[in-house]
């Protein structure tokens, strides 16, 4: 009798404390996790963002020893703003070429952009219509890939790069991912 | 009287008016496809293909730029000769299964295809249980168990009642 009465009140308080428990320590539910991870980088060839550079397609990205990451951007996307100083200070400090990825952008705009806030990117190629993003598995910029010296996409970060998502994220990444 | 038909005359308008307000679809009229029923195919797989930044709309649903970009890539596919279920391969291969609104049953998934009923059952179960266990019922009041002077105060009670 005094088990029926409180075994309701038990299961509710074990299930709302797991459900907090997954709030407060758990991943956030919108992210989506990449098909991605461990497949090579997606077939794809984009046109150079500046007319006269060299564009990008998935073969740059295979060849040549070293970590790459490749990042999605757009001079339209507020975060962008925010991790484009950790990018730069990330490039100045010799961490791995970035290869940027204009997402759905005018190129004049993009490229007043980046003279503005400083072009960390090693190359920057322009997808206009965003279907290369779409091969990618790219939901919304920025997003940034991890791409091993194999030429295999290792992680996949959806959001602004902060420092400390920087430190705390991409780098234990990018130095598992050399070896 | 003339007040209560016009409240309901208003009510049942509003009623219809919601009931017809069904969320139009997204879909831009330079987006469809000439051949119906290649669009009929699109427009059934577009309404089970979750939008990844609303998230809960499909893309046929949402007017956010991705939806439209994978509304056009579905209608490039079937025009280019893939079956429906190529095409969402394709699409879930780029964003995975949780693009599908319509889950597929699979090991990782048999908790949220199982759990409802399972949890039904349950309680269903409980609630048999809790009415066909037998009850202890309070003894019966005699009338010999009440003393003679709770019997007095018992006819005076009743009888005070009585003369209405």
């Amino acid at each position: 009798m005094r088990v029926a009465l409180v075994l309701p009140a038990a299961l509710f308080g074990v299930l709302a404390l797991a459900f907090a428990a997954f709030m407060i320590l758990g991943r956030d539910p919108r992210l989506l996790p990449s098909t991605m991870i461990d497949q090579p980088v997606p077939a794809f060839t984009l046109p150079a963002l500046r007319t006269g550079e060299p564009g990008l397609a998935s073969a740059d990205l295979n060849a040549g020893a070293g970590v790459k990451l490749v990042n999605f951007f757009a001079s339209w996307c507020v975060p962008c703003r925010v991790e484009q100083p950790v990018l730069m200070r990330f490039a100045r400090e010799g961490g791995a070429p970035i290869f940027g990825i204009n997402y759905k952008d005018k190129p004049e705009d993009a490229i007043k952009w980046l003279k503005e806030l400083g072009d960390p990117f090693a190359r920057v190629a322009a997808d206009r219509d965003g279907r290369a993003a779409i091969d990618w598995g790219v939901y919304g910029i920025p997003e940034t890939f991890v791409i091993d010296p194999a030429g295999r996409i290792r992680y996949r970060h959806a959001g602004p790069i902060t420092q400390d998502v920087l430190e705390r994220n991409l780098m234990p990444v990018i130095k598992e991912a050399a070896k | 009287m003339r007040t209560a038909w016009l409240g309901a005359g208003l009510a049942l308008f509003g009623l219809l008016a919601v009931l017809a307000a069904a969320p139009a679809p997204a879909v831009q009229p330079d987006e469809m496809l000439a051949d119906t029923a290649l669009e009929a195919r699109a427009r059934a797989i577009g309404k089970n293909l979750r939008c990844l930044v609303c998230q809960n709309q499909s893309i046929d649903d949402s007017d956010a730029g991705l939806a439209r970009d994978l509304r056009i890539l579905v209608r490039q596919r079937l025009t280019a000769g893939d079956s429906d279920a190529q095409v969402i391969d394709f699409v879930v291969a780029r964003y995975g299964d949780f693009v599908l609104l319509n889950p597929p049953l699979k090991p990782v998934t048999y908790a949220l295809w199982v759990g409802p009923a399972v949890i039904f059952g349950l309680a269903a179960l409980s609630v048999v249980i809790y009415f066909r266990r037998p009850r202890k019922r309070p003894a019966p009041a005699s009338a010999a168990a009440l003393s003679a002077e709770e019997r007095e105060r018992l006819r005076r009670l009743l009888g005070a009642e009585r003369p209405r």
